[in-house]
C-alpha cells in the first residue's frame, strides 16, 4: 500500500473507474429491460466523468470539469430521446424487452 | 482522512451499482443509482472538483434520474412487470458477463500496474472561476457545439412523443 495520508492515489480512482465501468458493461450484457439497460449506459458515462475529474485534479487543469460538463449534456441529450424511444417501444409491442424491437433483421 | 473518505464513498458507489443493475423493480434500481450518483459527487468534490460536484447532484440525481422516473411512473409498471423480470433474470445469466468484464478489468488492471505511476491528487480545488473561464475561453466553440445537441436531442424527443399521442388521439 503506498502512503495515501496526504491525498488520493490517481491509480486508485482509475482502478475505481474501471470497476464502475464494468459494472455497467454486465448489466448491459445480463438485462433484456431497455430502462436497465439505459441506467447502466449512465454508469458507464459516470466511471468515464470519474477519469475526466481526476486527470484534471492531477494535471491542476480545469479542462477535467469542462469535458465532464459536456458528458452531462451528452447525457441529458441521449436520455431525452432514449425514454422517448422507450415510450415508443412500450406503446408499439407492449413490453419493454429489447429484443422485441429486432424486427428490422429481417 | 481524504483517502478514508474516498474509499468509503468508492465502497458505497460500487454496492449501490451492483444493487441497481440486479433489482428487479425499476423504481428500486433507479433510487440505487441516485445514491451512486451521490457518492461519486462526494468523489468528485474529493477530488477537488467542487463545480463538477454540484452538477452532478443538480442535473444527474436532480433531473436525469427524475426523467427516469417519470417514464417507468408514466409506463405503470407493476407486479406484473416485476414477475417478467424474474423469468428474464435468470439465475446463471450474469456467469459469462463477469467473466469477460474480469477479463477486461484484467487487462486493464496490468496496463495500470505497468505504467508505475506514483501520482497522488491532493485534493487541491480548482474553482467554478477557472471552469467558466475554460469554458468561454478555448472551448467556446465545443459549448455552442453542446448546444446544439441538446438541442437536437429536445427535437428528437419531441419527435418521438408526438407520435405517441397522435396515435392515440386516432384510437
Amino acid at each position: 500500500m503506498m502512503d495515501a495520508a496526504g491525498g488520493i492515489p490517481l491509480e486508485h480512482v482509475i482502478w475505481f473507474a474501471i470497476t464502475l465501468f464494468l459494472i455497467g458493461v454486465v448489466g448491459i450484457l445480463i438485462r433484456r429491460n431497455v430502462i436497465f439497460i439505459l441506467l447502466s449506459l449512465e454508469l458507464m458515462m459516470n466511471a468515464a466523468a470519474v477519469v475526466f475529474i481526476a486527470a484534471g485534479a492531477f494535471h491542476d487543469q480545469a479542462d477535467g470539469q469542462v469535458m465532464f460538463m459536456f458528458i452531462l449534456a451528452l447525457a441529458a441529450a441521449e436520455v431525452a430521446v432514449a425514454l422517448g424511444l422507450v415510450v415508443q417501444l412500450a406503446r408499439r409491442f407492449k413490453t419493454l424487452d429489447i429484443d422485441a424491437a429486432s424486427e428490422m433483421t429481417g | 482522512m481524504l483517502y478514508l473518505m474516498f474509499l468509503a464513498s468508492c465502497a458505497i458507489a460500487i454496492a449501490s451499482a451492483i444493487m441497481a443493475i440486479t433489482r428487479l423493480n425499476a423504481s428500486h434500481a433507479l433510487i440505487y443509482l441516485v445514491i451512486t450518483l451521490l457518492s461519486l459527487a462526494v468523489i468528485f468534490f474529493l477530488l477537488g472538483a467542487p463545480f463538477a460536484a454540484a452538477l452532478q447532484i443538480v442535473i444527474y440525481a436532480g433531473a436525469i434520474v427524475v426523467l427516469f422516473l417519470f417514464v417507468v411512473m408514466m409506463l405503470n409498471l407493476g407486479r406484473r412487470s416485476v414477475e417478467r423480470e424474474r423469468q428474464w433474470l435468470l439465475p446463471g445469466i450474469w456467469v459469462i458477463p463477469s467473466i469477460l468484464a474480469g477479463a477486461l478489468f484484467v487487462i486493464l488492471g496490468l496496463a495500470l500496474i505497468g505504467a508505475e505511476n506514483q501520482a497522488v491528487i491532493d485534493g487541491e480545488m480548482i474553482g467554478p472561476r477557472r471552469v467558466g473561464a475554460a469554458l468561454v475561453g478555448p472551448y467556446v466553440l465545443a459549448v455552442e457545439l453542446a448546444g446544439v445537441l441538446l438541442l437536437a436531442g429536445l427535437v428528437g424527443a419531441y419527435h418521438l412523443g408526438r407520435r405517441y399521442l397522435d396515435e392515440r388521439r386516432e384510437r
